[in-house]
């Protein structure tokens, strides 16, 4: 038995590997063409990963993501899904290109009149009640603990009664947007305002420097690291709330909206074009946050590389 | 002043002056929301109000006014004390049961057997969610092509408005003949999935070098290794991300009863109440959400705090 585990650890993998497709290729050829395909693409990663090739960092991930797209496209044409089910990527594809038109209509809709009015209207507003609760004691022990609670809760659910105060039109998701960024931007200001040491401020204090000499050339820089912890994590937020607000009434344009109409008329790949539109602006928000980021605080230690 | 301070203050009185130095202004801020909330019901009320004093033809008091602003049957932001008492008529005035056809049945009006319905899938697909997330850190952190193919996707799947697409996955399902529990719970496992995964790999890789050499110098095996030194460093980590996961986990089934009309569910009472204008009914809902994403994350900062005490890691 204690040579049987050892097996592998001499060599005998591909033979193992090879034995298992047989046997499940005995009970059903497509899925060991697709297991074939899938333990292939994990031993270039196995190997990639072992080497000290530069671009492994990038390449092994990449594999990994083209492969889970290759075995989703071979799952549904080998065993037939319907498209109502699951459409191919490929079809996905097609669908994001023929309807770029409306897709485009719709990001504009809700990303840029929405969600980005919402992001900096609520993160702005944030920052400055954030300033004035760092001014006051009282207000940081009456504010905080109310502000962390609040941030914790399922605020998406005020979409409806801001639907229902504002109208269907953008202003009431840009509403709703501000309502969920405001605490989790709010904690992360005051907690960044107060990112400075004593010996910092006290230095500050010997040059005579003024509140708004000591905020603006020693404050802010140290609070930066935390403004930009709570700006990336609102992107994501902004992003749900203005699409969620949107499940609840909206003009006939905007990707809340539009999955919402299509999948009642089951046409899955133009509601999986929109998710693609969704899950691009996201991460094209994010990532334009940490490059603001790596560029503004390029001091920080968590930004040093190398 | 004095007084005080010429006695040595007794340790009671310390205790209550650090309490009140909390909740004293927690207070406050919690009145002046209160109050503000009062003003604007007032003012957004109002023109309801004139407006069928005037088509009667009645001259209203500003008293009169005021008391018809905080008492309408669907004001478009109902006072504090409606939704309070609509929070209490609908939980402990209604029975969680009633008799019905002979059999005992669920009775739809009873706020707790929404919230039972939005909580038992949340807490499921948690579970679910948490063990796989565990599962794959562990994995990760032993396994470095999985670290390199996984990790990226599992850090740029948060930056995606994944809340969003709970609806689909939920219409997919039931067209596949999943319905009921499952479907929802499986929007609030993906949810609480990869917080947990990026808090644990940090969580699991916290111990340093000088520990990990140690456990190599008794000659320690993988898994020993794993049980006895990453597992008990990475539970401050499980902590903090099992608190993010389960509110995500709430806010995931709430907006998955959403699109498929689901009749049953906080979600649902949300979505029942924007169609016929209940604004009070929506508010009640909100505050039932509120209370119990409160009462969870309450629950596992109790259980974090006796866990970390037993360990002797609180400090």
């Amino acid at each position: 038995m204690a040579r049987l585990a050892n097996l592998p650890r001499h060599g005998a993998w591909p033979g193992l590997i090879i034995l298992g497709i047989v046997f499940v290729w005995a009970m059903d050829w497509r899925a060991a063409l697709m297991l074939a395909v899938w333990l292939t693409a994990w031993g270039i990663n196995v190997i990639l990963s072992k080497s000290d090739m530069s671009g492994a960092r990038i390449l092994v991930p990449v594999i990994f993501g083209v492969t889970l797209l290759a075995l989703w496209e071979m799952a549904v044409v080998l065993y037939d899904i319907s498209p109502v089910i699951l459409p191919a990527p490929s079809d996905i594809g097609v669908a994001f290109w023929e309807n770029r038109g409306i897709l485009w209509a719709d990001f504009v809709q809700t990303i840029l009149k929405g969600a980005l009015v919402g992001y900096v209207i609520g993160c702005g507003a944030a920052f400055l009640v954030g300033l004035a609760v760092d001014r006051s004691m009282f207000l940081q022990r009456g504010l905080l603990p109310v502000g962390a609670f609040l941030a914790a809760l399922p605020i998406v659910g005020t979409a409806p009664i801001f639907v229902m105060w504002l109208g269907f039109g953008p202003a009431s998701k840009a509403a709703v947007v501000v309502a969920m960024v405001f605490f989790p931007m709010l904690v992360n200001a005051v907690q960044g305002l107060k990112a400075s040491d004593a010996m910092q401020r006290d230095l500050m204090h010997t040059y005579a420097a003024s509140y708004w000499q000591s905020l603006i050339k020693l404050r802010l820089p140290t609070a930066l690291p935390f403004l930009f912890n709570g700006l990336k994590i609102c992107t994501t937020l902004a992003l749900i709330g203005a699409i969620v607000a949107e499940f609840f009434g909206s003009p006939t344009v905007g990707m809340g909206f539009r999955i919402k109409i299509e999948v009642g008329r089951l046409a899955m790949d133009v509601v999986w074009a929109e998710i693609t539109v969704a899950a691009l602006a996201g991460t094209g928000f994010y990532g334009l946050m940490t490059l603001l980021e790596r560029q503004l605080t390029f001091w920080h230690p968590s930004q040093r590389r190398g | 002043m004095s007084a005080i301070d010429a006695n040595p203050p007794c340790a009671f009185c310390l205790r209550m002056r650090a309490i009140s130095m909390a909740v004293l202004p927690v207070l406050v801020v919690v009145g002046v929301i209160v109050a503000i909330w009062y003003g604007g019901a007032y003012l957004m009320n109002r023109w309801v109000t004139l407006d069928t004093a005037e088509r009667r033809g009645v001259e209203m008091t500003f008293e009169e006014v005021f008391a018809d602003t905080m008492a309408q049957e669907r004001p478009r932001l109902p006072a504090p004390h409606q939704v309070a008492v609509e929070l209490w008529n609908t939980t402990a005035g209604e029975e969680i049961f009633r008799e019905r056809r002979g059999e005992l049945r669920p009775n739809p009006r009873s706020l707790f057997f929404h919230a039972y319905q939005t909580l038992a899938p949340t807490l499921l697909g948690f579970v679910i969610g948490s063990l796989a997330g565990l599962m794959l850190a562990i994995g990760i952190v032993h396994n470095r092509a999985m670290d390199l193919s996984v990790m990226p996707w599992a850090i740029a799947s948060q930056t995606i408005p994944i809340l969003a697409v709970a609806p689909i996955v939920i219409v997919v399902l039931n067209a596949v003949g999943l319905t009921g529990m499952v479907p929802k719970s499986l929007i609030s496992a993906y949810l609480s999935f990869f917080p947990v995964v990026v808090g644990m790999v940090k969580g699991l890789r916290s111990p340093g070098a000088m520990d990990l050499d140690l456990l190599r110098t008794y000659s320690a095996s993988q898994p020993e290794t794993l049980f006895k030194l990453r597992l008990p460093a990475s539970v401050p980590f499980l902590f903090a991300s099992l608190k993010v996961g389960i509110a995500a986990a709430l806010v995931g089934t709430i907006v998955a009863e959403l699109p498929t009309g689901a009749r049953f569910g906080l979600g649902a009472r949300l979505l029942t109440g924007s169609y016929y204008g209940q604004t009070i009914q929506i508010w009640s809902a909100l505050f039932m959400a509120a209370i119990c994403a409160a009462c969870l994350v309450a629950i596992l900062g109790l259980v974090e705090r006796a866990t970390l005490r037993r360990m002797g890691l609180d400090r």
